[in-house]
């Protein structure tokens, strides 16, 4: 019967733990940090300069609230001219933190995890060519050269993709990976 | 019935004059079927405190007792307890004989009988030795066996249990004592339970045990240490086991030592390390599991009083299939679309994201005391802490940080008292406190999962049983809950308005970040669950049970607060802040034939759900990642019915047939129409050869057949492919079609000396390498389930 007397002993020890445990737990009194999210790309503007003069386009997305119930929000500057070679760059900002992130430079360090694909819809006149290569001499594809053709409308499409396989044949099919970015724009040449 | 038993003795008490007391009372408890000792019985003196056990032949001794009337209770662990009237006069002689229960006649022991949890629900237990078996697996993979559970899979390592047809936050999990609180809420977060720690294992298809929480809609899993018998003696075992498939095994050790003064003390540990998972045609790639488990209890076990310490550890490092992380629905639809996973390398052990990092510890205090006019009283003390890492494919410096850091504490105090029995009524009744506290990292530079938050609770219960004469016994009980969650959460600013909680609730803003606010949501749950039933034996071998269970749970962090990407599931996930409990109504019906040539037994039920939280597709939101798609949590009255059947026949002395099956349906009552991931009918059949004289040889072949689920909601949506500037259409519904696997195995007993034995067994499942894909993995849009798998245990006691 001894043995018995520890058991109060046992509850007072249990019973200051969860009382101690308690007295710790006052967090609801320190605010806790708001998390802005580091690799969130919001903004992805393609400025396509043409070569030997004219008018610059400016495509743009740009999705504040990320996965948020907004939709993003896309605008195109101009359309493009006929027979026109254009010379292409690609920015990738994060927009939720202040000053904004360049997510650009991160791609580009990893340039070897990265593609950019142009996926042209049937009609529009468009041909795209790389003009940046990874370590491996791979398609990086942040710069790029776009050349239109006769006047037509349709879908341009840049999708980023992390991990693809590379070399690749240039399709979004072959190369796999993940999708970072996928962003059409409904373009007119004329 | 032994407690009953023990107590009436208690009760009775026994007078006696001092006088002469150096007689020797000494015999044997044998089994009342073929006269074999009973070794490890125990035999206790009512009223006197003097306990003793049976040695290896049944025989046992108690010395210096007086001339005299004495009551003693006899028991063991397979048998009904026994209470006998013994007059010693001199030195007396006495044969006890017990009721042995043929345990090892079913794959699982059908408990009806009054030693389980509850009077009028049929529970299933497995025993510590069809536990062995899965030493190299999991919790889920040996509820599996039992007829009425399934499982939801992420991959072939997170295993959750889903019990009729319900699992996650829907099945309350009860480890040595202690209600697990691991972020069960999670459809990939699977129990950290090491199978190793557990002695027995009982299911209970309902809410109907209230002891243990009013919550559990699906059911209740209960995990028992094994038993430690009062006697000076240490004894261990260490199971070793080898799997093909992963091409990794794990070691499980435990030792125990016990005294005859009641004082005990056993430790175990467990590590299992598996890499590389196959399926028939290529390698799983990263589906590798890294866990290590230990745990330690000790305490005194007198006949009237006891306590114990225990101390677990549970870490778990599990590997997620590589292709399935993808980005967005134009992602999924290549990944759906192609026969074979997207990414296969090459086998290794190493474990890379995406992946999941699980720590659990476990603290429990517990005590005990008998009161002779009042009964059991129980007090319990408990403190759990899960931390719960899962780590996404990232960019940059943040590629080796966790994308979700969550740390879950949880204390839990709780008195119970079990009455005696009086006029064969016993009553239990107890109450209960917990405070839970969740801390998400911020960290981890992604917005958090799940909200910081506290949570308070406070239950009581009473339930009560009665045996009305030798054929019936009724059942009932209620219980309260009340539940306050203080949450403080960040919510995106555009969601808040478009849920139009910036009109509804604008007093719950604390802060106000510009892109987010942060707000104080208090919500209170009160809630009522109850249980009645009755029982009724027909005759010696035909019983019956019927039970209504009310239970009521409130909906859980996920489903209130979820907001945003769920990486693994390639979907935007919203809960509601609105969310009212849940209230299940749940019918059951067993009918039992237990003899020793043919047992059966059949279980329909019907769980009628109001406010059932159900997550399904809703929309299409477009983000700069592409279209992903959104899946809402909401509110419906559901309903499932389904029935379980069990079978088992003795075909000659050597020969036993064992047939399982279950079906369930579910269906959404508001709208009429199916439920999502309710489990397909399915059925498993088992012939077993058995020869106690070979050395206990067992062989068993099993034949698994899981029926294709034709009752699906449809889920499917559709995406614009920019490649073809078409639309395609995303086929998330469809399950995949029906599929057979032959299992075999085998067990062999060696005797190494006196007290070690040595027990190998081999089991190969899936015998033919059959490729088929489960409805209820949650990874079978991206690759096929595992190949064959030969596994070898070596268990050794000492």
């Amino acid at each position: 019967m001894k043995t018995f007397k520890l058991m109060p002993l046992l509850f007072t020890l249990t019973l200051l733990l969860f009382n101690c445990s308690n007295d710790d737990d006052n967090t609801t009194d320190d605010e806790p940090v708001v998390v802005n999210e580091e690799e969130v790309i919001t903004t992805l503007t393609v400025v396509l300069t043409p070569n030997g003069g004219g008018d610059v386009i400016t495509l743009e997305t740009k999705d504040l609230d990320g996965d948020g119930p907004n939709d993003p929000e896309v605008t195109i500057s101009g359309n493009f001219a006929e027979n026109t070679t254009y010379g292409g760059v690609i920015t990738l900002l994060n927009e939720t933190v202040s000053p904004a992130e360049n997510i650009t430079e991160e791609v580009e360090e990893e340039s070897n995890e990265h593609q950019f694909f142009y996926t042209i819809e049937n009609g529009l006149n468009v041909m795209t060519s790389y003009n940046n290569f990874d370590d491996n001499n791979n398609p990086l594809g942040t710069r790029f050269n776009l050349t239109t053709g006769v006047a037509s409308t349709g879908g341009l499409t840049f999708t980023l993709r992390h991990e693809p396989k590379k070399p690749n044949d240039g399709t979004l099919s072959d190369a796999g990976g993940e999708t970072d970015i996928s962003a059409t724009f409904n373009t007119t040449i004329e | 019935m032994r407690f009953c038993c023990l107590t009436v003795l208690l009760l009775s008490g026994v007078v006696g004059i001092s006088q002469n007391c150096d007689y020797i009372l000494s015999g044997a408890v044998l089994d009342a079927h073929d006269g074999s000792p009973l070794s490890e019985a125990t035999l206790v003196i009512a009223g006197l405190e003097i306990e003793t056990t049976s040695d290896i032949n049944g025989a046992f001794s108690i010395p210096n007792l007086c001339k005299r009337t004495y009551a003693i209770q006899v028991y063991h662990q397979d048998c009904s307890a026994k209470g006998y009237t013994v007059k010693v006069d001199g030195n007396t002689s006495k044969t006890f004989k017990l009721e042995h229960h043929l345990e090892e006649l079913n794959e699982i022991t059908v408990k009806g009988e009054k030693k389980g949890k509850t009077k009028t629900i049929i529970e299933s237990k497995l025993s510590n030795k069809q536990l062995e078996e899965y030493s190299g697996s999991t919790l889920g993979d040996a509820l599996n066996s039992i007829s009425g559970v399934s499982s939801l899979n992420t991959g072939n390592a997170i295993i959750k249990p889903l019990i009729n047809g319900l699992h996650s936050s829907r099945v309350v999990i009860i480890n040595n004592g202690v209600r697990m609180e691991d972020q069960e809420w999670g459809a990939e977060h699977a129990p950290n339970i090491d199978i190793n720690t557990a002695g027995s294992l009982t299911l209970i298809k309902g809410a109907g045990a209230l002891q243990y929480g009013g919550d559990a809609v699906g059911g209740i899993v209960i995990s028992e240490a094994p038993r430690i018998q009062v006697k000076d003696s240490i004894f261990g075992k260490t199971i070793i086991n080898g799997a093909s498939n992963g091409r990794g095994g794990s070691l499980s050790s435990q030792l125990t030592k016990s005294h005859n003064n009641g004082w005990y003390a056993s430790l175990q540990g467990t590590i299992k390390r598996f890499g590389d998972y196959e399926s028939p045609n290529y390698i799983l790639s990263n589906t590798g599991i890294f866990e290590r488990n230990a745990s330690f209890r000790t305490g005194l076990n007198k006949f009237n009083y006891g306590f114990e310490g225990y101390y677990s550890f549970f870490k778990n490092e599990i590997g997620i299939l590589r292709a399935s992380h993808i980005g967005g629905a134009q992602d999924q639809v290549n990944a759906i679309n192609s026969s074979v996973p997207l990414i296969i390398e090459d086998f290794t052990y190493n474990i890379n994201a995406p992946k999941q990092e699980v720590a659990h510890h476990l603290v429990r205090f517990s005590g005990f005391k008998k009161f002779e006019k009042l009964g059991k009283l129980n007090a319990q003390y408990n403190f759990q802490r899960n931390n719960r890492l899962e780590f996404d494919i990232r960019r940059g410096d943040d590629a080796d940080k966790a994308s979700l850091d969550l740390e879950l504490d949880t204390h839990t105090f709780s008195l119970d008292l079990e009455s005696n029995s009086y006029k064969n009524t016993t009553v239990k009744a107890g109450i209960l406190l917990g405070y839970q506290k969740n801390f998400a990292n911020p960290n981890t530079g992604v917005r958090r999962l799940i909200p910081d938050y506290e949570k308070t609770d406070v239950g009581v219960y009473s339930t009560a049983n009665h045996d009305i004469n030798a054929s019936w016994s009724v059942e009932a009980g209620v219980r309260f809950d009340y539940t306050l969650m203080d949450v403080l959460k960040f919510y995106r600013t555009s969601f808040w308005e478009s849920r139009n909680y910036d009109v509804l609730f604008p007093e719950l803003v604390i802060k106000d970040f510009g892109t987010q606010v942060l707000t104080n949501p208090e919500l209170t749950f009160s809630t009522v669950s109850a249980t009645s039933g009755i029982s009724y034996s027909i005759n010696e071998h035909h019983k019956f049970y019927f039970n209504y269970s009310l239970a009521s749970r409130p909906p859980n962090p996920s489903e209130l607060f979820s907001e945003g990407l769920h990486h693994s599931a390639s979907r935007i996930e919203l809960g509601d802040l609105t969310f009212a409990q849940e209230m299940a109504h749940k019918f059951a019906l067993t009918f039992q034939k237990q003899e020793e040539v043919f047992n059966f037994s059949i279980n329909p039920y019907i769980n009628t759900i109001n406010d059932f939280i159900v997550i399904e597709p809703t929309r299409i939101q477009q983000t700069i990642r592409g279209n992903f798609q959104v899946w809402e949590y909401r509110q419906t009255n559901a309903q499932l019915l389904g029935v379980d059947l069990d079978a088992s026949l003795q075909l000659t002395n050597n020969l036993s047939f064992n047939h399982q099956f279950s079906i369930v349906k579910g269906y959404d009552r508001t709208r009429d129409i199916p439920l999502i991931n309710i489990p397909a009918a399915n059925t498993k059949n088992e012939i077993t050869y058995e020869n106690e004289k070979l050395n206990h040889l067992k062989i068993g072949l099993q034949s698994e057949y899981v029926f294709e689920q034709n009752e699906f909601p449809n889920t499917n949506f559709e995406v614009f492919i920019p490649e073809t500037g078409n639309s395609e259409l995303v086929d998330l519904s469809t399950p995949p079609a029906a599929y057979h696997l032959i299992n075999l195995k085998s067990n062999i007993d060696f005797k190494l000396s006196k007290t070690s034995l040595l027990n190998m067994g081999l089991k190969i499942t899936n015998v033919f390498d059959t490729s088929y894909r489960n409805y209820l993995n949650r990874l079978r849009y991206y690759a096929d389930d595992l190949g064959r798998n030969i596994n070898l245990t070596l268990k050794i006691n000492y």
